[in-house]
């Protein structure tokens, strides 16, 4: 499916990350990261595996801590936010987890209740019902309702942990490699997904990924991680459009459609 | 803010090894302890997780019923069995009941029940948290604006405490059926008049410590299992860990709390 041009308001950073730094022991990860993200927009994070992607937005989410530099989602101050300001800025903020993080032990209709009963209160039972059947509906997965996860394929674990997120409306959505070892048909309908919700649901994304049909098909711009900074911002074109020695096989060893 | 990041800062390389360890003993003592100061903090303030307490005190139970049986029959069977030749020495087997209620009421029958719980419960708390953490489940309840926390940790801790008590008077009660069943077949007393040697040696005091060794013990092996689980990492290993970790701290610290009730109440006797 071709992507759709997105609404992006450039006056309006929903996420702004300055001059961050973050370091695990010996091992400096992220070394000045300055970042904007607008309103609407689906920012593409690239890297090759142990670049710091992950890091950076378990930073944004607020389950790590900056070493230092200022970081400011939907106005709040991550270095400085307490606790229960924290609890309500999550809900404003959708994490697709790698593996899915589908809780092993709850059906698919239990995996999207448990955010929902917890952060909404005072829903009725049917509105609880309404509400999980419609996302899941969005993401093409109301037959599975009554599974388990463990009855699910990759493709479809990965559909309903972002169904999870969705249901709380999120207005920023973390993606943390949507396409990871997913079949390539899969991988396009997970790109499809991305870019379906960034239209129906209004939210603005960073997607980490290390697969360029999928940064190709959902960025509205392109960030590239090397060295622990982002040497290279822009379309997708801008960004491979170098000479720099450090992105040219990054571009070459991936199939680009 | 609930990372899994150490707040301790890393030592110093030059130190020495003994002053590492026990630098690390000492770090780790303190986070056992504000895991314990959260839960107190968590476990009684609203909102509560009623329905998961509940289904986390069936799951105890229900793990921990038949092993817990069988063990508590064999216990009140055998140790009447293995006490019988000495009290027979001194002509005294009529004493029988009355020294099987004492020790089962007052040692056995907690401890017995607390070492299954720690194998059966507090390992699979242990292994449950551990691979929940190692998959990222934990960290996702984090991000979607829920309390881990308190839906993991405090309604299993909750569980134990409020399960053990009563699986250990359960085993009380069938080790007793246990011993009474070996009675009867020797020397042919009955039900009645077994009973009423049982109780009668016991006092008010020797429930009330059996209880509070129990609630202890209940309440030890949850949070271990939980500490265990929740801070688990490396992998697939650091879930084996995290089982392991639960039932060996769990049994060794059931042993000293055993220990210190038996001290203290002895001082009220």
């Amino acid at each position: 499916m071709e992507k759709v041009k997105a609404k992006i308001d450039y006056n309006n950073p929903v996420i702004t990350i300055r001059d961050l730094y973050k370091s695990f022991g010996d091992m400096k990860v992220l070394q000045g990261i300055d970042l904007d993200l607008y309103q609407g927009e689906n920012l593409v994070v690239l890297g090759r595996s142990g670049t710091g992607k992950s890091v950076l937005i378990k930073i944004i989410s607020g389950m790590l801590r900056a070493d230092s530099g200022d970081v400011s989602v939907l106005g709040h101050d991550m270095n400085t936010i307490r606790e229960k300001d924290l609890q309500e800025l999550r809900i404003r903020i959708g994490f697709s987890f790698q593996a899915s993080a589908l809780y092993d032990s709850m059906t698919v209709r239990q995996n999207l209740e448990f955010p929902l009963v917890r952060n909404r209160k005072g829903m009725t039972r049917k509105e609880i019902d309404t509400a999980t059947e419609s996302v899941l509906d969005a993401v093409g997965l109301l037959h599975t309702i009554n599974q388990m996860p463990v009855e699910l394929s990759g493709g479809q674990r990965k559909r309903v942990g972002i169904a999870r997120t969705l249901i709380l409306n999120p207005e920023i959505m973390l993606y943390d490699e949507p396409t990871a070892g997913l079949d390539p048909i899969t991988c396009i309908e997970i790109n499809d997904l991305i870019n379906e919700v960034q239209q129906r649901f209004n939210t603005s994304s960073i997607i980490i990924t290390h697969d360029l049909t999928c940064a190709k098909s959902t960025g509205d711009r392109i960030a590239m991680l090397l060295d622990g900074k982002f040497e290279h911002v822009g379309t997708f074109n801008e960004v491979f459009d170098t000479d720099d020695k450090r992105v040219k096989p990054f571009f070459e060893y991936n199939f680009v459609e | 803010m609930d990372t899994t990041e150490s707040t301790v800062a890393p030592l110093k390389k030059n130190r020495s090894p003994f002053l590492r360890r026990l630098a690390n003993f000492f770090a780790e003592m303190a986070k056992i302890n504000s895991f314990i100061y959260r839960f107190f903090k968590e476990a009684f303030m609203p909102p509560y997780e009623f329905k998961e307490v509940m289904r986390q005190c069936y799951e105890t139970g229900v793990r921990s019923f038949t092993l817990i049986t069988l063990t508590g029959f064999i216990v009140g069977f055998i140790f009447t069995k293995q006490s019988r030749p000495s009290l027979a020495n001194f002509g005294a087997t009529s004493w029988l009941p009355s020294l099987v209620s004492i020790a089962i009421l007052r040692a056995l029958a907690p401890l017995v029940t607390a070492l299954i719980a720690s194998g059966k419960v507090g390992s699979s708390i242990g292994a449950e948290l551990g691979s929940m953490r190692v998959t990222e489940q934990i960290d996702a309840m984090e991000v979607s604006g829920t309390k881990p926390f308190k839906y993991l940790v405090c309604t299993r801790v909750l569980a134990t405490t409020i399960v053990i008590p009563i699986l250990a008077t359960y085993t009380a009660f069938i080790a007793l059926l246990g011993g009474y069943l070996n009675v009867s077949g020797n020397e042919g007393t009955s039900y009645r008049a077994y009973m009423e040697a049982v109780f009668e040696p016991i006092t008010f005091l020797d429930f009330e410590s059996s209880l509070i060794k129990s609630i202890v013990f209940g309440f030890t092996i949850g949070i271990v299992g939980c500490y265990q689980g929740y801070y688990s990492n490396k992998g697939t290993e650091g879930v084996g860990k995290a089982a392991n970790g639960a039932v060996v701290t769990a049994m060794f610290l059931v042993f000293i709390e055993e220990m210190i009730i038996v001290q203290l109440t002895g001082w009220f006797r």
